[in-house]
This record gives C-alpha cells, sequence and structure tokens, in this order.
C-alpha cells in the first residue's frame, strides 16, 4: 500500500473536469483511492476518508487543487498522479491553443460579447447566486443549472427577473431548449410549435423525446428548476414562462410539467391556463385531472400522455408506430412470469433520472401498494438504508447522497452498476427496471457502460437457477450524439426487454409483478 | 417588449460559467459562446464573500473611485529641481533612514536592505564602518520609517538619507511634491545592500557633481515634464519599471543642452551625460516619484477602494487604499519572483520581492504595460503573447483606461489604472509586477528578473477595514 499526495496552489479547474479526471484514475489498475479536486471543505472530508488529510491539506482553500492517489505500489501511485496531471495539462494546452480570451467575470464578458442574452450558470450552489445577480443585473437571462442554491436567494432573483423581464431558470434546472439549442441536458429533437414549461429536467426531457417520436416539434422547451411550484416562490418562473408562451407566436400548445403543486399555486396556474387563448397540457405527474379540466386545460397523469396530447393538438393526429398496445403488454407480462420462480415477486427500479422515478415508480405502486423509496416523501415508504433494497423498491442515484463528490448519474451510469449486480444476488427480486438517458450533456454511451453489469446480472440470476426480467427504457431520439438505435440494440442483444416510453416500461414491471404475493 | 420576447426573436449566445461541457454542446450545436475562467470569488472565504457583496455596487463607492480616477488621470508630473533630502522631505532629520516597502525594524529587515542600511550611515559619517553602523541600527537612534510616508518612494532598499540628493517632482495640477534619489547604475550599488568604498565614493561623487549639475540643468529648463516622457517611452517599448532604455534615452534628450547650457566644465558635462548614458534604468528614479505624485493626489478620499500603494520590503508586501487615509497598511508576505537567474545564481540566491518600484504598477505602467514592451519579455521567462495577456487581464481589476499611457500594441488601449480591491478580490486576478530580484546576501546586486504579484491578504485585509469605514 502506497500514498501520494501532490498539492496546487491556486490552480483552480471545475468540478466535473476533475470528477471525470478522478473517475479515470480510480478505474485504473493498482489504484485503491483517488481524489482530485479543489480543497473545499466537503472534498477534505473525502481526503480525509481516504486517510490523507495532512496539516497542510487543512490549510487549503477552494482555489487550491489537491491530488491524493492511495494505490498498490508507489509505481501505481505515481503513474495516477503523471495520469492526473495529464489530463489536467491537456485541458490547459487546450486552452491555449485555440486562443479563445476567457474573461473572468461576467461583466466582462459582457463586453467582450456584447450581444450575449444567456447565463449558463453551473459553478458550485454557494457561488451560484452571487453570478445569478451578476448576470441578471447586466441583462443577461439565466439558466442556472448549480443547486444548494437558498430559498431567498432563489425568490430575489426571481423577483428581480421577473420586474426585469428576463427567465431565471432554476436553481436546479437541467434541460431548456431555446431557439432550437439544446442547454445541458437536452435531447435532440425536431422544430415546431409545442412549448414546454418544466419544473423537472428529465421529466421535460421524456416529453421532448416522446413529442419529437410522435411526429410533433418542439418551440421553446423552459426550465423553472424543481422548487419553482412550491409555497414560497409561488410558481414565478412557470407563470411568467406560461405567459411568454402565450405570447410567442411561433408557439400552439403548451405543456406544463411538475409534480402536483402546492394549492395555492395551483390555482393561480389554473388561473392562467383558464385564460390562456391556446390549448394548455397539464401534465402534474400522479396529480388531480378535475381541476385542471375546470380550468379548461388538457390533464395529463404521465409524461407520455403529455407528449400524446400535446401532439394531437397541434397535429390533429398522432402516429403510433411501434408501441404497444394494453393487450400486447399483458401478453409480454405473462410470458415473462412464466419464466418466473414462485419466490420472485419484487420489482427494483434504478434511475439516473429523478423525474423518470418518480412517475414509474407511481405506477408501479398503483398496481401493488407498497414501493420503498429514497425519494419517498412519506417516512414509513423510506428506505432506512438506500444502500439496501426492501421488497418494491425505486432508487434515484442522482439523490445528493449518491452523488457527494461524484458525477451525476447522467453524466456518470457506472454509479448504479454494482447496485444492479447485487440486486441481481436477491432471490426475491423478478424485475430489475432502468433507465437510460441520451442526449446532450449524458455519458457518451451510457448503454455500453451499463452493459457488462446487465450481462453479469442475468447470469447471476441463471447459475442460481432464475430468469431475471431486466426491462429499460432509453429516452433518447435518433438525433441524439449517443444513436438511439445503437444504444437499444447493445441492450437487446444483451437479452433487456425495451419499451417505448418510461411509463410503459412501469407498466410492463407492474403487470409483471402484480398479483406474486408482495405486500407480506 | 418583454427580453423574453426579445430573445427569442434573437440569436441565442451565451455566457458559460462553470462546467465546460456545456460549452462544448453549445459550441457543437454553433451556439456563439464565451467560457468564463471563472473562480470562486475571495477564494471562497465565505465572510470576505459576504464583504464583498456588500460593497459591490454601492453608489458612494462608484462616486468616490470615479473621482480618484480622474484626480489620477488628470495629474500632471514635473521634475522641478534636485535638492538634499533633508531639505525638502517633510520630517526627514539627520538620524532618519527612510526605506523601501511598508513599516519594518532593523532586525526584521532583508539582507539588501541591512547592507544598505549600513552604507548609508557610513555615507551620512555617523559610523565609520560596519560594526558601528550595525550597532548604530539596532540602538533606536536611528528613525527608520517608510519612504513612502515621506511622500517619496525608493527602488530595490529603496535607502534615503538625510544628504543625498533627491529629485523633487512637483504635480503641477493638485499641487503635491514627491522625491525620490538619482540611480545608481547596476552592479555594485546602496539600493541592492552594497556598502564598499566604492560606493561610498560614487553616492559621494553624486551628491557633490552630478546633482548639483543636474539642479542647474532642471531650474534651466523650467521644469522637466515626466508624464510626457512616460507617455513616450510606452510607445517606445518601455514599460517604466524593469525597461527604461527609452525614458533614459528621452530624459538625456530633454535635459542635454540644459546641461550645455548650465556653464559647466566640460569634464563635468562629460562626466554627468556619460553616467546617466551608461544606466539604462536612470529614467526609473523619475517614472516611479512622477506615479507616485499621481496616486498620492488620490490617496484619503472617503470611500474610496482604489489602491494607492503597492510596495515591498523584501520582507512584507504592503499596500494602501485611498479610503483608508493614512498610512494604513495592509500586508503579506514578500513572494518569491519567478523568472530568470542571471548566469551563475540559482532561485536559492534571491531575495523575496523588495523595492517601491510597484508604485508602476500601481499607476498602470510596468508589468500592467508589459504587452507594450516586447522587449523585456523574454527577459523574464515569457512569450509577447504572455504579455499581452498580462496588460489585458489587468483590465480586469481596474476602475478604467488611462490615455496618457497608451499601448500600441493592443489598438492604443490606455493602460489599466486603479487597481480596485474589490475587483481583485471577486475575480481572483493579483496585479502583476515586472520586477527585478536582489541577491538576499547584501552587495551582490541583481541576480534575476521576472514577474511577481502581491499576497493576496493584503486585499483580503484591506477588503474588511473597507467594510467598517465604508458609508
Amino acid at each position: 500500500m502506497a500514498e501520494k499526495l501532490v498539492i496546487k496552489k491556486n490552480a483552480y479547474y471545475d468540478s466535473v473536469t476533475l470528477m471525470a479526471i478522478s473517475g479515470k484514475i480510480t478505474a485504473t489498475a493498482g489504484v485503491i483511492g483517488a481524489i482530485v479536486a479543489m480543497a473545499t471543505p466537503l472534498n477534505k472530508e473525502l481526503i480525509e476518508n481516504l486517510g490523507m488529510l495532512t496539516e497542510e491539506v487543512e490549510t487549503l482553500g477552494p482555489n487550491d487543487l489537491v491530488i491524493a492517489i492511495k494505490a498498490d505500489s508507489q509505481n501505481s501511485c505515481d503513474e495516477a498522479v503523471h495520469m492526473a496531471e495529464e489530463s489536467l495539462t491537456q485541458r490547459a494546452a487546450g486552452k491555449k491553443g485555440n486562443k479563445e480570451f476567457n474573461p473572468p467575470s461576467i461583466a466582462s464578458a459582457v463586453k467582450v460579447v456584447p450581444d450575449a442574452n444567456m447565463a449558463l450558470i453551473s459553478v458550485p450552489g454557494a457561488y451560484a447566486a452571487r453570478e445569478g445577480w451578476q448576470a441578471l443585473k447586466n441583462g443577461l437571462h439565466v439558466m442556472m443549472f448549480s443547486d444548494n442554491v437558498s430559498l431567498e436567494d432563489e425568490i430575489a432573483l426571481k423577483r428581480y427577473a421577473h420586474k426585469a423581464g428576463l427567465l431565471m431558470m432554476g436553481p436546479d434546472c437541467g434541460t431548456a431548449i431555446i431557439n432550437n439549442v439544446g442547454l445541458c441536458f437536452a435531447n435532440v429533437v425536431a422544430a415546431g410549435d409545442i412549448g414546454i414549461v418544466g419544473a423537472s429536467g428529465t421529466g421535460t426531457q421524456e416529453v421532448l423525446v416522446l413529442v419529437d417520436r410522435f411526429g410533433g416539434g418542439i418551440s421553446q422547451a423552459l426550465g423553472t428548476g424543481g422548487r419553482d411550484l412550491s409555497e414560497d416562490i409561488g410558481g414565478i418562473m412557470m407563470l411568467d414562462c406560461m405567459a411568454a408562451l402565450v405570447r410567442d407566436s411561433s408557439t400552439k400548445v403548451i405543456v406544463l410539467i411538475s409534480k402536483p403543486p402546492a394549492k395555492t399555486v395551483t390555482d393561480k396556474i389554473l388561473e392562467q391556463v383558464k385564460l390562456s387563448p391556446k390549448p394548455v397540457v397539464v401534465c402534474f405527474i400522479n396529480g388531480d385531472a378535475a381541476a385542471v379540466e375546470k380550468a379548461g386545460g388538457y390533464f395529463a397523469s404521465t409524461l407520455e400522455e403529455a407528449a400524446r396530447k400535446a401532439v394531437s393538438l397541434s397535429k390533429g393526429n398522432i402516429s403510433q408506430a411501434g408501441d404497444l398496445d394494453e393487450r400486447s403488454l399483458q401478453e409480454l407480462a405473462a410470458d415473462r412470469q412464466s419464466k418466473l420462480s414462485a419466490g420472485q415477486r419484487y420489482v427494483r427500479g434504478l434511475f439516473c433520472g429523478g423525474t423518470l422515478c418518480d412517475e414509474a415508480l407511481h405506477i408501479v405502486k398503483g398496481k401493488t401498494g407498497t414501493v420503498y423509496s429514497n425519494i419517498a416523501k412519506q417516512a414509513e415508504y423510506k428506505l432506512t438504508d438506500p444502500h439496501v433494497s426492501k421488497q418494491h423498491t425505486f432508487i434515484d442515484l442522482g439523490d445528493d447522497m449518491f452523488t457527494v463528490g461524484r458525477p451525476h448519474p447522467m453524466i456518470d451510469p457506472s454509479l448504479r452498476l454494482d447496485r444492479l449486480v447485487e440486486e441481481a444476488k436477491d432471490p426475491t427480486v423478478a424485475v430489475i427496471l432502468l433507465d437510460v438517458i441520451l442526449g446532450l450533456g449524458s455519458h457518451a454511451d451510457p448503454a455500453g457502460v451499463t452493459l457488462p453489469a446487465i450481462i453479469q446480472a442475468k447470469r447471476i440470476a441463471q447459475e442460481a437457477g432464475r430468469y431475471l426480467e431486466v426491462i429499460a427504457y432509453v429516452c433518447g431520439t435518433g438525433k441524439d450524439p449517443q444513436g438511439l438505435v445503437s444504444q437499444e440494440q447493445k441492450l437487446a442483444a444483451a437479452g433487456v426487454t425495451l419499451l417505448k416510453s418510461n411509463a410503459r416500461a412501469a407498466q410492463l414491471a407492474a403487470a409483471i409483478v402484480a398479483g406474486r404475493g408482495d405486500k407480506a | 417588449m418583454s427580453h423574453i420576447d426579445e430573445l427569442f426573436q434573437s440569436n441565442l449566445s451565451v455566457v458559460n460559467v462553470g462546467a465546460e461541457t456545456f460549452k462544448h454542446d453549445l459550441v457543437s450545436q454553433g451556439t456563439e459562446v464565451v467560457h468564463l475562467d471563472w473562480r470562486p470569488p475571495a477564494g471562497g472565504d465565505t465572510a470576505l464573500v459576504a464583504a464583498l457583496d456588500k460593497l459591490t455596487g454601492k453608489e458612494t463607492i462608484e462616486e468616490a473611485n470615479a473621482k480618484a480616477f480622474d484626480i489620477i488621470l488628470s495629474a500632471h508630473p514635473v521634475l522641478v529641481d534636485i535638492d538634499t533630502a533633508v531639505k525638502v522631505i517633510p520630517r526627514m532629520t539627520k538620524h532618519t533612514i527612510l526605506h523601501a516597502g511598508p513599516p519594518v525594524t532593523w532586525e526584521r529587515m532583508a539582507g539588501p536592505m541591512k547592507g544598505a542600511v549600513i552604507g548609508a550611515l557610513i555615507y551620512e559619517q555617523l559610523a565609520a564602518n560596519e560594526d558601528e553602523a550595525v550597532s548604530l541600527a539596532a540602538s533606536g537612534k536611528i528613525t527608520f520609517a517608510p519612504c513612502h510616508e515621506h511622500d517619496s518612494v525608493g527602488p530595490m532598499a529603496g535607502i534615503i538619507s538625510a544628504s543625498m540628493p533627491v529629485q523633487v517632482i512637483e504635480n503641477k495640477v493638485h499641487g503635491n511634491f514627491t522625491y525620490c534619489t538619482l540611480n545608481e547604475g547596476l552592479g555594485k550599488v546602496l539600493r541592492f545592500g552594497a556598502y564598499g568604498s566604492e560606493v561610498i565614493e560614487r553616492l559621494k561623487w553624486m551628491e557633490t557633481e552630478l546633482a548639483p549639475a543636474l539642479k542647474a540643468a532642471v531650474r534651466l529648463s523650467g521644469g522637466i515634464d515626466i508624464r510626457s516622457l512616460i507617455a513616450q517611452a510606452v510607445h517606445m517599448g518601455d514599460e517604466c519599471h524593469n525597461r527604461n532604455k527609452a525614458g533614459t534615452s528621452l530624459f538625456i534628450r530633454s535635459i542635454a543642452p540644459y546641461i550645455a547650457k548650465a556653464g559647466l566644465a566640460p569634464d563635468v558635462v562629460a562626466r554627468v551625460l556619460e553616467f546617466m548614458h551608461s544606466n539604462d534604468h536612470f529614467f526609473l528614479n523619475l517614472s516611479m516619484p512622477a506615479c507616485k505624485a499621481a496616486l498620492d493626489a488620490a490617496h484619503g478620499l472617503e470611500n474610496c477602494t482604489l489602491v494607492t500603494t503597492m510596495c515591498r520590503n523584501g520582507v512584507e508586501f504592503g499596500i494602501r487604499v485611498s479610503g483608508c487615509s493614512g498610512n494604513t497598511w495592509f500586508t503579506g508576505p514578500a513572494q518569491m519572483i519567478q523568472g530568470l537567474m542571471f548566469p551563475g545564481y540559482t532561485m536559492e540566491d534571491a531575495n523575496p520581492d523588495i523595492g517601491d518600484s510597484a508604485i508602476t504598477e500601481t499607476m498602470g505602467i510596468g508589468g500592467f504595460a508589459m504587452g507594450g514592451a516586447p522587449a523585456i519579455v523574454q527577459f523574464v521567462g515569457g512569450t509577447v503573447d504572455d504579455a499581452l495577456a498580462y496588460s489585458n487581464t489587468m483590465h480586469e481589476i481596474t476602475q478604467g483606461e488611462n490615455p496618457n499611457y497608451s499601448n500600441p500594441n493592443l489598438n492604443f488601449r490606455g493602460a489599466a489604472t486603479g487597481i480596485d480591491v474589490r475587483k481583485v478580490l471577486e475575480t481572483g486576478i493579483l496585479p502583476i509586477i515586472n520586477t527585478g530580484m536582489a541577491h538576499k546576501k547584501p552587495g551582490v546586486g541583481q541576480v534575476g528578473a521576472g514577474i511577481v504579484r502581491p499576497p493576496v491578504e493584503c486585499f483580503e485585509k484591506a477588503l474588511t477595514a473597507l467594510v467598517e469605514r465604508i458609508k
């Protein structure tokens, strides 16, 4: 066992770059643990966990870079450090080579590019509000990918943006399409006349993908961040975005996507739905249809339904090519059931997308009664140890507790591989349900990364005399950089059952396990 | 029309703050993106960030800074006289020794500064030899004080003693005066801590022959416009800190006719002209007090966050900020200079950063103007692109541009002037200083040159103090 610690003062790198480097090094043979990170209090804790916190490291600040390597030999340590330094200088050299000027502040950037109109902010949460103010004060619209921004800051930023007639998308806004340009995690979809306002990133992605598949197109897809529809914020951005889409001549149909909001906020939104001259599809996942319909809106309880309704409003008809109808879904379920052993009763959902997890969870819950999860609102359904499943379990691997010091599973889906294999060992598991998210920002080959674990999981079950059903939904389009067809083919070749929407995938999972005597 | 409606009608143009991958995705979609070289403000210190937030966008500060900037730009430094230090420098006595940088006691002084103090005491005949000088310096009978606290500046050790001749600069617009010794040349010289007999003899010659000759010439000339000489010198490849070839030449050209007219003996005229000609840095001791004259006029303005002094004593780096009037110093450890060593020397030989010459950077020239001084670039171990980048980057931490000192290589963009404590901490960009390296032992001389930045503590302490004071 050997250790090596390298410190580079006043050398700032963004966390995404560093996590990618850490990941690459950790995966190298001989390396036991590797942290390449700025010396933030949190990262110092990680270094401490690695047993490598020194007095010097303790004195460092978030502008100082630390490379901490633990490996089986001094040789491996040296190689790992070399690899880290190489990755870092490649970035620096690349930067120098293309001769672009990188201003240090937003105020300076708008001087360089006077027609800049949008700030995309993804700095650590503690600094994000500050940059948000800089952007708004300089007349820029904001998309804030950063999370861990205080509620007070979010309220103040959004109120200011509202008065100034600017977009304040986020904090914690992961997906948007403005003028057919995808920002952060967006799928590449056809242009069209459907405008989306989403409080959920993967929820918006699912609607984007399905609208595209059903033959529709997108005018704008705006994000609000997950907290916009809370009582405190009162849906400021959802209302502003919706009003903007009402004014936008290229938008014909409006889709709103959120978890069911607070009552007062629902009322405000439905008031605006009532006044809208354009049809509004309201997708409050697992929400109540009556109030929406009373306000003249089109209610959708699933993301698929929202996409379907939006496209039929836009086109007057809808292509359903390749979709499973209810009967063939039941037939497929019966076929899978026939392969299962008597003790196999449960679904284990392992999700990269938070809203996809939430939607699937509610669908399975509707059929089976009880589902445990790390994102359950009610305490009785919350897993005591999120690393250990219990009966029907749905895990959102994008939850903070899994991502500390690691990239989000959409960027690095390898986060769920160990868990996938673990679930396969449980003789009570009948179905493993996965989402595979494509698009800009996502991993370059999420199916390929997941494949070895799927094959291993199937083999583990087979060796124990069981059949393990793995169902996946690939949320993506043929135009996405990863390519839908090749991603699906990889999974299909490993015996994965593929469905055409997240809701469908969950429905099949539910149909397979329904009535297999669970609940105890 | 709401800005959102405008956005839907425009091409998306994005400022990317944070993860670089998002930039790449936008570029691949053909969208215009400018990626920030972002780092946590104020080194990520939450208390400082809060202080910074308090001082951001404050009307009173903006007004004060605009006023200070206006004073700095409108200042007009002119060389009006040469005189004896004790006669012109305020509160100067026979037993006063002025030194470079923020206050420092004899015990803590760096090697070159101690050597120069010894030399000055011998020169003043207060001590006969090194031993006497050392015990006198330690006796408490000598008053040590920063040049800056006496309207003066000095390069390297920056030692000024009572009988030394000083050049007198008058700021014709604001009426204040500043003082600086005459530059002795390179090699074994007092400012690098040498105190051998040849050093003392040279100082005596400067006092008895050089200074009176120049005094007569300066008086005849009616004053030499130093602002104008700096403006021309920066167009001729000087940055007026580490390169003064053009400035020195221009000065000789300006003063020579009056030296000729001053009725001096021909051999005196020859020695005076030869001395100036043999010393490329002669002009440094004029550009420094000229910069100080402008900056002093802007010192002590309430609510002003602009830096009026940056200097080093070889142990500590110190800054003064206009809004903290008088001699309120904000200090941090002097840094090691990064650059090229002269043959035969290593980094081991170098003393940390020393001298008042960073007053040039405070004024927007020196390292700030490197983009216009390509000849110096190799000397300090960089490329011309680096130099242009330094000059451009300094605009991120300054109040504005000084059209008096413009840079031909940057399309005559004015020098980045008026270092704002807030902007330094906000961006994490520290001022760039282009400087010589002194040997850490007294009297060896210059061992290299390079670039250095102030320790960030100076600015952090200043910000904390400003938060208390600003209304």
